[in-house]
C-alpha cells in the first residue's frame, strides 16, 4: 500500500517537476530532495493538486563538515495518511530557500526558529527575527562548528570523568567572562532593545484611513503575568479593548534541548525529554521512543505496548484536567476549579511514582520496551481509577461546570478558528479538532497498537474556547474507554526486547516519530550517522506550533479574552522554549 | 431557568467543604498525622480532604522511587567493601555527566584495581534519572529515598564524595526489600548454575 503510494507521488512529481524533484536516495533516508527554485511551485502543486494541505514540520539539518544544510519538511494530508518528506538542500555559507509562509502560514514560527538556530535564511517570510535566542546572541547555535560557553567536548560521555575523574567546576575551569562573545559591535553595556522597534513596528495597523480616528495603544501582556502559565509575553495592539494584533514573544526558558540532545547519547536523551512539556512526560518518553525504535528497526513486546498506551492515556487525562482546571483559573475562578481538577492527578502520579519512580520526570520508556514491568496491584489501583474514580470525578466536573452560565458566556464564540485556518496554521490537538477537523494521530496515522482500540476522535464545531473544552473533555472519555480496553486485554510477557543496553546501536538514517500528544501532535526527528550520539535531534513541540494560531484567534477580541483564550491552547512553557 | 447550574456548581463546592467533615467524624483522629490516615487520604476511594501537612505528615515513597544514587557497600571482616569496581559504566551513561571517578591503581605495579578511590556526585547537577543504578552490572550504585538534602552552603555541601555516598547493604535492602530480593534470587540462581556445570 506504502510502496503503491510513494509511487504514485513520485510519478506524478517527475512528471511535473522532471530533474527538480529526486527521491532521497540515500540509506535510511526517505522522501524528495527538491531544488530549491522550484520549491514553492512543488509546494503548491503538492497542496492544491494532491491535497497535502498540512504542513506539520519545518526544520533544518547541518550536514558540516559536508557543505551544505538541509531543510526537512513533513506534510500531511489532514485526511490522513503517512508523512511526505520533503528536503531542500543549500549551501553552508549561502543557506536561504524560498519561505513557504504564503502557501502555510503555519511555518511561521517555524522557519523563524530554523533561522534562530541555524541560520537559515527564509526569503519571502514577512518578519525574520529570532525567536528562542536574543539579539545579543551571536552564531546560530545549532550549526556543528558552533560551541557553547562552558563547551566541553562535542559529544558525551566527557573523557573527563573517567577513569581519571578528578572533580572540578566547569565555572571553575572556565570563567562565565571569558568565553563569552556577542556579535560583532554589540555591546551589552550600552544596549537598548532597539530590535522591537521591529517587534512592535511590525504590528499591523489595520484600518488606519478609516475615517474615525482612534488611538491604538500597544500593550505588553507579560512576561510576567500570572496567566501566561511562565514567561511568555504577548504583544498586544489594541484598538479601544480590541485587539487588532498580536505578537507572541517566547524563548525566555530557552536552554537549546536540541543542541544538548545532539552532545547525548540516544538513550541519554530520554530523561531529557521527561523536561519538555513536564506535565505529560510519559507521552514525550512514547514519541522519542518511537523515532529511535524506527531508526533501529525494532518493535517492542505486545505487554510493553499494553503498558505503553496505558501511560499515554493516563497521561492525556491528567493533563486535560490539568488544563482545563487552569482555563477555569484564566477565566478568573480562582483555584477552586483547578485544585478540584488535580486532586485525581495526584492518584495517578502515585500510579507513575511507583511503576516508574518519579511523579513528573518519569523516564519510563526505553528502546524495545519499558524499563520494568508493572506489578499486579498496580494494575488494580489502576483499575479502580478507571472504572470509578475517574468518570465520576468527570461527570462532576461536567455537572459543575459544562452547563455552568458564567463559563459558557466566556467561552462560546470567543477565540474562533476555523477549519481552514486550524489546519493552514498547523495546529494540533484539540485545538485542531475543536475547530472541526477530526484529525487524530492515533487514527490518522496510527501508530502501537491503536489501530486495535477502539475509541472515538472527539471534535468540535464552532472551533470556539467552549469548544476545546469539551473536546478536552470528550476525550477523557475515551481515553478512559481505551484504558478499560487495555486493562482487560493486556498480556503476560517481557516488556523490554533484548538485553538492556547503555550503548544502543542505531544505523545510519532519518526517522520521524510522532504521537498524538495531549497538547497535539509531539513529533521528533532524529538523524543518525552511525555514531553512538544523533546528528540530530528536532523536537516538533505542539505547543510551540499551536501558538502561530493565537494571533487569529485574538483578533477582534477582547483584551480580557486574550488570556482565556491563550488559556484554551494549553500551553507549557518548557516545550514551547526548548 | 439562568443561574440554575451556577447553584449546581456552587452545591458541588458545598458537597467538597461538608465532604471533609463528615470523613472527620467518622474516622476521628486517626485521620492525621497518622500513616494509617495518610494511607487512607491518598486511596482512590477517599472523599473530602487531600492535602498531606507536609513536614508533619509525609507520604510514604514507593519501592522504586529514585533520588540521589549512593554506593552499596558490604562488610567484610568488619571492615567496609564497597561493591563498586569503577568500571565507569554509570559515569558514561550519566546524562549531565555528575559522576566523576579516579579508578584506583597498585601503588607497587601501578596497574589499575577494581575499586574506586575517588568518587564523586555534584547533586546539583545531578537529574535523579536512575540510569546510573539501572545499568550498573554490579549493584553497586541505587537511588536512594532519602529526598530532604537542602543546605545553606553552596560550594562543598552538594558534591557528595565516597564517604557520604557510601551506604551499607543492610540499608539498601531496608529502603528497597523487593528489588534486593530479587538481586539475591538472581545470585543464588547464578551460583547454582555455576556448580552444575
Amino acid at each position: 500500500m506504502t510502496n503503491h503510494w510513494i509511487e504514485t507521488l513520485t510519478n506524478h512529481l517527475s512528471e511535473r517537476f522532471g530533474e527538480a524533484v529526486q527521491p532521497d536516495s540515500r540509506p535510511g533516508y526517505h522522501g524528495f530532495i527538491v531544488k530549491t527554485e522550484k520549491l514553492l511551485e512543488v509546494f503548491q502543486s503538492l497542496r492544491d493538486e494532491l491535497g497535502f494541505d498540512y504542513l506539520s514540520s519545518v526544520t533544518g539539518v547541518d550536514y558540516y563538515p559536508e557543505p551544505f544544510m538541509e531543510v526537512v519538511y513533513h506534510l500531511y494530508k489532514s485526511t490522513g495518511g503517512p508523512a511526505l518528506v520533503l528536503k531542500a538542500q543549500v549551501p553552508r555559507d549561502t543557506p536561504i530557500v524560498p519561505s513557504v509562509v504564503s502557501l502555510y502560514p503555519g511555518a511561521e514560527f517555524q522557519e523563524r526558529e530554523a533561522w534562530d538556530l541555524l541560520g537559515i535564511r527564509f526569503e519571502g517570510h514577512h518578519d525574520l527575527r529570532r525567536i528562542l535566542m536574543w539579539e545579543g546572541f551571536a552564531g546560530h547555535p545549532l550549526r556543528k562548528d558552533w560551541r557553547e560557553p562552558f563547551f566541553e567536548e562535542e559529544t558525551k560521555p566527557f573523557k573527563s570523568r573517567w577513569p581519571q575523574g578528578h572533580f572540578s567546576r566547569a565555572e571553575d575551569r572556565n570563567p562565565y567572562r571569558n568565553n563569552l562573545s556577542y556579535p560583532t559591535g554589540f555591546d551589552p553595556e550600552k544596549w537598548v532593545p532597539e530590535k522591537d522597534e521591529l517587534l512592535y513596528g511590525g504590528l499591523h495597523f489595520a484600518g488606519e484611513d478609516s475615517d474615525i480616528k482612534t488611538e491604538y495603544v500597544v500593550v505588553n501582556l507579560g512576561p510576567q503575568h500570572p496567566s501566561t502559565h511562565g514567561v511568555f509575553r504577548m504583544v498586544v495592539l489594541l484598538d479601544g479593548e480590541k485587539v487588532m494584533d498580536l505578537k507572541p514573544v517566547m524563548g525566555y526558558l530557552h536552554r537549546n534541548h536540541e543542541k544538548i540532545g545532539e552532545r547525548n547519547t540516544f538513550l541519554q536523551n530520554m530523561p531529557f525529554t521527561d523536561r519538555l512539556d513536564y506535565i505529560c512526560s510519559m507521552s514525550n518518553n512514547f514519541g522519542y521512543a518511537l523515532a529511535v525504535e524506527k531508526l533501529m528497526g525494532i518493535q517492542p513486546p505486545e505487554r510493553a505496548e499494553y503498558i505503553r498506551v496505558m501511560m499515554a492515556e493516563l497521561t492525556r487525562f491528567l493533563n486535560h484536567m490539568f488544563s482545563i482546571g487552569f482555563l477555569l483559573n484564566d477565566l478568573g475562578a480562582f483555584f477552586t476549579p483547578s485544585l478540584y481538577a488535580i486532586e485525581e492527578r495526584e492518584l495517578i502520579l502515585d500510579i507513575f511514582e511507583e511503576v516508574s519512580g518519579s511523579r513528573m520526570m518519569c523516564n519510563y520508556f526505553r528502546f524495545g520496551g519499558v524499563v520494568r514491568d508493572v506489578p499486579e496491584y498496580v494494575l488494580d489501583k489502576i483499575e479502580a481509577l478507571v472504572y470509578d474514580r475517574l468518570p465520576r470525578k468527570l461527570d462532576e466536573f461536567e455537572r459543575y461546570l459544562t452547563h455552568n452560565e458564567i463559563l459558557r458566556s466566556r467561552c462560546e464564540g470567543v477565540g474562533v478558528l476555523t477549519p481552514e485556518q486550524a489546519i493552514a496554521l498547523s495546529a494540533a490537538g484539540p485545538v485542531l479538532r475543536a475547530s472541526g477537523v477530526p484529525y487524530d494521530v492515533r487514527r490518522a496515522d496510527p501508530y502501537s497498537i491503536y489501530e486495535r482500540l477502539e475509541f472515538d476522535v472527539a471534535y468540535g464545531i464552532h472551533g470556539d474556547i467552549y469548544d476545546r473544552y469539551l473536546v478536552r473533555i470528550e476525550e477523557m472519555r475515551q481515553s478512559l474507554r481505551i484504558l478499560r480496553q487495555v486493562l482487560k486485554d493486556i498480556p503476560d510477557g517481557p516488556v523490554m526486547v533484548g538485553k538492556p543496553q547503555f550503548q544502543v546501536r542505531v544505523p545510519s538514517g532519518e526517522a520521524y516519530g510522532r504521537v498524538e500528544g495531549p497538547k497535539g501532535e509531539l513529533g521528533f526527528y532524529v538523524v543518525s550517522n552511525g555514531k553512538p550520539n544523533p546528528w540530530r535531534y528536532h523536537v516538533r513541540a505542539p505547543s510551540f506550533i499551536n501558538l502561530t494560531s493565537l494571533k487569529s484567534m485574538a483578533y477582534g477580541s477582547k483584551v480580557a479574552d486574550l488570556v482565556a483564550i491563550l488559556g484554551s491552547i494549553d500551553i507549557v512553557l518548557g516545550e514551547v522554549d526548548r | 431557568m439562568n443561574g440554575l447550574w451556577i447553584l449546581r456548581g456552587l452545591g458541588i463546592t458545598l458537597k467538597h467543604f461538608i465532604e471533609t467533615y463528615i470523613e472527620d467524624l467518622r474516622e476521628g483522629k486517626k485521620r492525621y498525622f497518622t500513616a494509617q490516615g495518610i494511607e487512607q487520604r491518598r486511596n482512590s476511594k477517599t472523599r473530602g480532604i487531600f492535602t498531606v501537612q507536609y513536614p508533619e505528615e509525609k507520604l510514604p515513597v514507593p519501592e522504586e522511587f529514585r533520588y540521589i544514587p549512593f554506593l552499596v557497600y558490604e562488610e567484610v571482616d568488619g571492615r567496609q567493601k564497597l561493591r563498586c569496581t569503577a568500571c565507569g559504566i554509570c559515569a558514561k551513561v550519566c546524562p549531565p555527566q555528575c559522576i566523576w571517578i579516579v579508578r584506583s591503581t597498585d601503588s607497587e605495579t601501578g596497574r589499575p584495581v577494581p575499586a574506586p578511590s575517588e568518587f564523586y556526585i555534584d547533586v546539583d547537577i545531578c537529574m535523579n534519572c536512575g540510569f546510573c543504578a539501572e545499568y550498573c552490572p554490579f549493584d553497586a550504585i541505587k537511588m536512594d529515598h532519602d529526598y530532604e538534602i537542602a543546605s545553606y552552603d553552596r560550594q562543598k555541601a552538594h558534591i557528595f564524595d565516597l564517604q557520604k555516598l557510601a551506604k551499607p547493604v543492610t540499608y539498601y535492602a531496608k529502603i528497597r526489600p523487593g528489588n534486593y530480593a530479587k538481586e539475591q534470587r538472581m545470585l543464588v540462581e547464578k551460583e547454582t548454575a555455576k556448580t552444575l556445570s
